[in-house]
């Protein structure tokens, strides 16, 4: 891990909130001067105290110089160094109109001081959450313009770590660590300052603890690093495997694979635990150590204030003082030795976050691209080449062109490259040669948006969104109205069985709707490409899961959307098919014949076999 | 919830938390008695003004410092340990707890609420206890230890302590009390944004497809601004704690100088206690800072924990029977007796008094429209839900009798959408079956009709599959799902709509082969085009939930209106041209 850097990244990302973070460290500043100059003023008040304590007991009249003077006629040389040190008023008890005066100012500094410091909370909580929400709101967008093969490349529960695990723990971080680096630094500082105005070899002794607590610090926290991102990518590949076996849960059950997938994840569970033990231990000595090099300040400035009591050079309140001092100084260093866990925890999580923002993009739109008025819908392939796989020849040289208004069949073995097709047409993958154009102007030069807004598509695979069966409908087009959405639910079937659901058109759709089956979900999903009315239809096998009488529905109503519209139909029931202007027979990536379906019958090639296959073989299956 | 959740599961940790608290109590004695050693020093040291009397304590001072190191780092060693022990455990439980589930829990709670359940609030518990093994055990026995060595001190200003740790204690649970609703929200909202960008991965063809990236964005920006403000109202409140807790500390050390400095002037306090007494108080109130620091945490792993407990807690309703049934004749007779489902909630069931039986070497074919439960109908068999009326039978038992994996193992399924699991072809050809050898791998794929794309593929059999089987085509898919379940050569066979990916030609050579395969098996079959069943032994046609039909292809044709219009739809199909 590259701690340095993806901090540095990390406080980079607070910049759009420059103005308060400048608030913040001002407010700090102000609170922790507030807070420093307390335990001075405290000690002043002890140095009240203990000179009243001491002017009591003498007797009244005699000046500070005569009792000294005469403490040491008497040999009592350190009594009189002690007093030397005071400012005794013989005679008189401690001088309560003083001390109540002083508290009074110190009561008040420590009201604005908590004042200051909840100001500074306040406005540090806004920067935080605001910037985690700009890294999620970058995580998504960024989701939008990276390439289809990174999702098919990257478990979908690791890239949702990232986005719930990873964010979560950099806002903690983030939380814990801000608000308190900026005070113990400050602190630190403040103290450091005040220590050397009462004495400055006392503050020497503190001073020493700087470089000891760094080198402390660095040394453990290398250790500990590694450890952290081992245990951010554990969970991450934890959540993806969890993702994948609760998504095929009934899979796992029924091929009594249960056992084997809870043996796997024991093990990826284990070694989470050991990575996260390892780092939590290894970072958790940060704080003890830093506690010990705070006691060793404490014994130090103990011996050495005692020492400089005794010899008169300080008073009691300015040692209890600076004692006050060095909790107040170690304290925030061992705080910042604390937050070391936290804040290597969160670089780490922010490193993965950081990954995932860095990732290549597909290729943007081009600097000239066009966003062209709508045309017939001419659309042509001119000596396309494409492999997903740069060793696994696809499709090679393949040339097509279809006439705005004519429906095109693509037919042939699965596997032939049909769905690469459709996935060229919507530009989801980009072309290794060759160029595809509609009316004329090739796709790479169109937007991306304005491509796909032309070209209405219907999968093989129905996804739909968790909510109404309406609001996806209306996915299909912006602003579409109600009566819009009855239309295109009408014309493809759905307002059908939608009027027998309890909950009709608000029937929510949840993630494994269990109300609505798989054909219905499919005639949603053409309502929804209805509703799109795209100037080219692509139908990917779009009435698979539809029975045959629901089907025949589906394709009047397609028929009528077809009209004056250009479309691609891909399917294996040649029955849907044999309308279509033009058929082209697809075999390991080329096109090996075209034209209708009688002419094609007539050559008795590979789209008559296909056709034989599908009427005269089942009858004899057994199956 | 919480208190029981880490009771329940902190059991097997004990010991390591023994030596937390012995550890932590080592430790916190030691910085209880270092103040009483300063106050020594400087009431018999400085006053005496003996230097040797000072180093002497000084050096017994740092002593007990590295003892209190020691103690610190063997304490985070056993807290580090039994926190993330207890993570593990958790999740493994909760993990397990899924794995019992049926259908119909998953689908209650949502398998991305699951997934955050079994990480994000796993996470919260263990840092909870993290934290407390780190910090908060000690946080009692100082403030006690405080207490006890501030009374040492002096008994006259122990109302001080009366009056400021209550004070605390209530202003910091004014705070928190408020908090908590604001950290129930937090989870739920975090489940949101996980939910909503799961979606979004899985649909981000149709996402791109309908240019509804802004609309997506959209969705997301809501998702997010939820968790932000309610983030956002959570650190307000946390915002004040800090403060509150100084200004207490704060004022509370002023009082004791005041207070203090009238019992010096009446000599009945000495100046050595006044100052030890201020670290003690200073010492308890940053104990009850500290506890109250912790408890911040608390709400937000509470809400976790229910969340946690939740999951355990709930009972799958397909339980495993108390004595199941372990052994049976190895037939494969599948029986419906009177079957009828409904889904919890649902107004009408969506499968009515069903009675069918699909035997050995004989193949049962269920046809009828979209949503006439045909699919619920097959996920009967393997137990993913279990019926509300009637039961099905296997080889003559109860399906709720027979014991689970008994039951799996003479199942064959192949679902509606075939998911494939990320992995190779090979381990997804396995799946149900370990032990196969490549050579029956190679069978099972020219059965299916496959041989021909895995050769084609770089690696073949260790060709790498994506997650769900994104990076093969849907009749790809298919294919390799068929294999899969030939694999396992269970003696039921239920094809859930499993040919409707696959062209016309691939179909047919594929139900060629499988008619030699499965010969001796039985074979339930979910179709939608009539070629596809026409050859079966039984056809059943289904209607709304209800038999309306059962016989051969030809029979049916006769007597069946609802099944005539079936063929005829599709011959019309056909025609239309």
């Amino acid at each position: 891990m590259n701690f340095g850097p993806s901090a540095r990244r990390l406080l980079g990302r607070l910049r759009p909130d420059r103005a308060k973070v400048i608030g913040v460290v001002l407010l700090g500043i102000v609170s922790v001067a507030l807070t420093v100059a307390g335990p001075k003023l405290l000690g002043n008040a002890t140095n009240l105290i203990v000179d009243g304590f001491f002017s009591s007991k003498l007797p009244a009249g005699a000046t500070q110089a005569q009792i000294i003077a005469g403490l040491r006629a008497n040999g009592q040389d350190a009594q009189a160094t002690l007093l030397s040190g005071m400012n005794l008023n013989p005679g008189h008890g401690i001088d309560f109109g003083a001390l109540g005066s002083l508290l009074s100012v110190v009561l008040a500094l420590y009201l604005f001081a908590s004042v200051f410091q909840w100001l500074q909370a306040f406005v540090l909580n806004g920067v935080t959450q605001r910037t985690v929400y700009r890294m999620r709101r970058d995580v998504e967008s960024k989701i939008n313009r990276l390439p289809l093969g990174y999702f098919d490349r990257t478990p979908r529960g690791e890239l949702l770590s990232r986005v719930t695990n990873d964010i979560d723990n950099i806002s903690t971080t983030l939380q814990q660590t801000l608000s308190q680096l900026v005070t113990s630094v400050l602190t630190v500082l403040g103290v450091l300052i005040l220590m050397f105005t009462i004495s400055w070899e006392l503050a020497l002794i503190a001073l020493v603890t700087i470089p000891l607590t760094l080198f402390i610090t660095t040394t453990i926290a290398k250790r500990s690093q590694k450890k952290f991102v081992a245990q951010w990518a554990h969970t991450g590949a934890l959540n993806a495997q969890i993702e994948e076996a609760f998504t095929g849960h009934a899979l796992v059950k029924v091929f009594g694979r249960q056992r084997e997938v809870t043996a796997r994840f024991a093990d990826k569970n284990d070694e989470l635990f050991q990575a996260s033990f390892s780092a939590q231990f290894i970072s958790g000595i940060i704080m003890p150590s830093m506690m010990f090099v705070g006691n060793l300040v404490y014994v130090g400035i103990a011996v050495v204030g005692g020492l400089k009591i005794a010899s008169g050079t300080l008073g009691i309140g300015d040692v209890q003082a600076f004692i006050q001092y060095s909790r107040n100084f170690t304290q925030p260093l061992s705080q910042l030795g604390s937050m070391a866990n936290l804040l290597q925890s969160g670089v780490a999580s922010a490193e993965r976050v950081f990954e995932l923002l860095d990732a290549e993009e597909q290729s943007p739109d081009a600097g000239d691209a066009v966003a062209p008025t709508p045309g017939p819908g001419r659309l042509a392939f001119e000596h396309v080449s494409f492999r997903y796989d740069p060793e696994t020849p696809l499709i090679d040289d393949l040339s097509l062109t279809a006439n705005p208004g004519q429906t095109i069949a693509i037919v042939g073995p699965t596997g032939a490259g049909k769905t690469t097709l459709v996935n060229l047409m919507m530009r989801f993958y980009d072309l290794d040669s060759g160029r595809i154009t509609l009316d004329g102007v090739d796709i790479t030069r169109i937007t991306r948006d304005s491509l796909r807004s032309r070209l209405g598509m219907v999968l093989q695979d129905t996804w739909l969104f968790g909510g109404t069966i309406r609001d996806n409908i209306a996915y299909g087009r912006t602003g579409a109205t109600e009566a819009e959405i009855l239309e295109a639910a009408t014309a493809c079937y759905v307002d059908r069985f939608v009027h027998a659901l309890p909950d009709g058109y608000d029937t929510v759709l949840d993630d494994e709707a269990s109300n609505v089956s798989a054909g219905e979900k499919q005639l949603i999903t053409i309502a929804r490409a209805f509703l799109a009315r795209p100037s080219v239809l692509i139908l990917d096998e779009a009435t698979s899961s539809v029975d045959t009488r629901t089907e025949l529905l589906v394709q009047q109503a397609m028929r009528a959307l077809r009209t004056d519209r250009t479309s691609f139909v891909i399917a294996h029931r040649l029955s849907t098919i044999r309308d279509a202007d033009l058929i082209l027979v697809m075999e390991a990536g080329s096109i090996v014949e075209q034209g209708t379906h009688a002419e094609l019958l007539a050559t008795e090639g590979a789209y008559y076999r296909l056709y034989n296959a599908q009427f005269a073989a089942p009858v004899a299956e057994g199956v | 919830m919480l208190l029981r959740l880490l009771l329940r599961y902190l059991r097997p940790h004990t010991r390591l938390l023994i030596g937390v608290v012995v550890f932590q109590f080592g430790q916190s004695i030691a910085s209880l008695y270092l103040p009483g050693l300063n106050a020594d020093i400087i009431d018999n040291g400085v006053a005496k003004g003996d230097t040797g009397y000072i180093i002497r304590l000084g050096l017994i001072m740092l002593l007990i410092t590295l003892g209190q190191v020691a103690c610190a780092i063997i304490a985070v060693y056993f807290g580090a340990k039994a926190a993330m022990a207890l993570g593990r455990d958790l999740r493994g439980a909760v993990f397990h707890q899924v794995g019992s589930f049926s259908e119909r829990e998953v689908s209650r709670f949502g398998a991305p609420s699951l997934i955050t359940r079994t990480t994000n609030d796993v996470q919260q518990v263990q840092m909870l206890v993290l934290m407390t093994c780190t910090l908060l055990v000690s946080a009692p026995i100082l403030a006690i230890g405080g207490v006890i060595a501030a009374l040492q001190q002096d008994v006259g200003l122990s109302w001080l302590l009366v009056v400021a740790v209550p004070v605390l204690l209530l202003s910091i649970s004014l705070i928190v009390v408020r908090m908590v609703p604001q950290f129930r929200l937090m989870q739920v909202k975090i489940d949101a944004v996980n939910r909503v960008l799961r979606e979004q991965l899985t649909g981000i063809r149709v996402v791109r497809a309908f240019v509804r990236e802004a609309v997506e964005t959209e969705r997301f920006e809501q998702a997010n601004l939820g968790v932000t403000l309610t983030g956002l109202r959570a650190g307000r409140l946390f915002a004040l704690v800090f403060p509150v807790v100084m200004l207490v500390v704060n004022v509370t050390s002023v009082a004791v100088l005041w207070f203090g400095s009238f019992r010096i002037d009446s000599g009945s306090m000495q100046i050595g206690s006044l100052i030890a007494f201020l670290s003690y108080l200073i010492q308890i109130l940053m104990a009850v800072m500290m506890a109250t620091f912790m408890s911040i945490m608390i709400p937000r792993a509470a809400v976790s924990a229910d969340r946690i407990s939740e999951v355990l807690d709930t009972e799958s309703s397909v339980l495993p029977h108390h004595a199941p049934v372990t052994s049976l004749r190895a037939t494969g007779t599948v029986q419906f007796r009177d079957v009828s489902f409904s889904y919890p909630g649902a107004e009408s069931p969506v499968l009515h008094h069903l009675d069918f039986d699909a035997v050995p070497g004989r193949t049962t074919a269920i046809i009828g429209s979209t949503g006439s439960g045909k699919t619920t109908l097959v996920s009967l068999i393997p137990r993913l839900f279990d019926t509300t009326g009637g039961s099905v039978l296997v080889d003559g038992v109860d399906v709720r009798e027979l014991e689970p994996d008994l039951l799996w193992s003479r199942i064959g399924l192949i679902p509606q959408k075939p998911y494939l699991f990320s992995g190779t072809v090979a381990s997804n050809l396995r799946y149900g079956n370990p032990d196969a050898s490549d050579d029956e791998l190679w069978e099972a794929l020219d059965i299916a009709q496959a041989r021909d794309f895995v050769t084609a593929m770089p690696d073949m059999l260790d060709g790498r599959i994506a997650q769900g089987g994104t990076n093969v085509s849907g009749g790809q898919r298919q294919r390799l799902a068929i294999a899969r379940a030939l694999v396992k050569t269970p003696e039921i066979y239920l094809f859930d709509d499993s040919f409707s990916a696959l062209d016309t030609a691939t179909d047919a050579r594929l139900r060629r082969a499988l008619g030699q395969r499965v010969a001796g098996a039985t074979v339930i079959v979910v179709a939608q085009r009539v070629s596809t069943i026409i050859g079966a032994d039984e056809i059943l046609v289904l209607e709304h939930g209800e038999i309306v039909g059962r016989g051969t292809h030809d029979e049916l044709l006769a007597s069946s209106p609802t099944y005539a219009e079936i063929v005829g739809s599709q011959l019309r199909a056909e025609e239309v041209a």
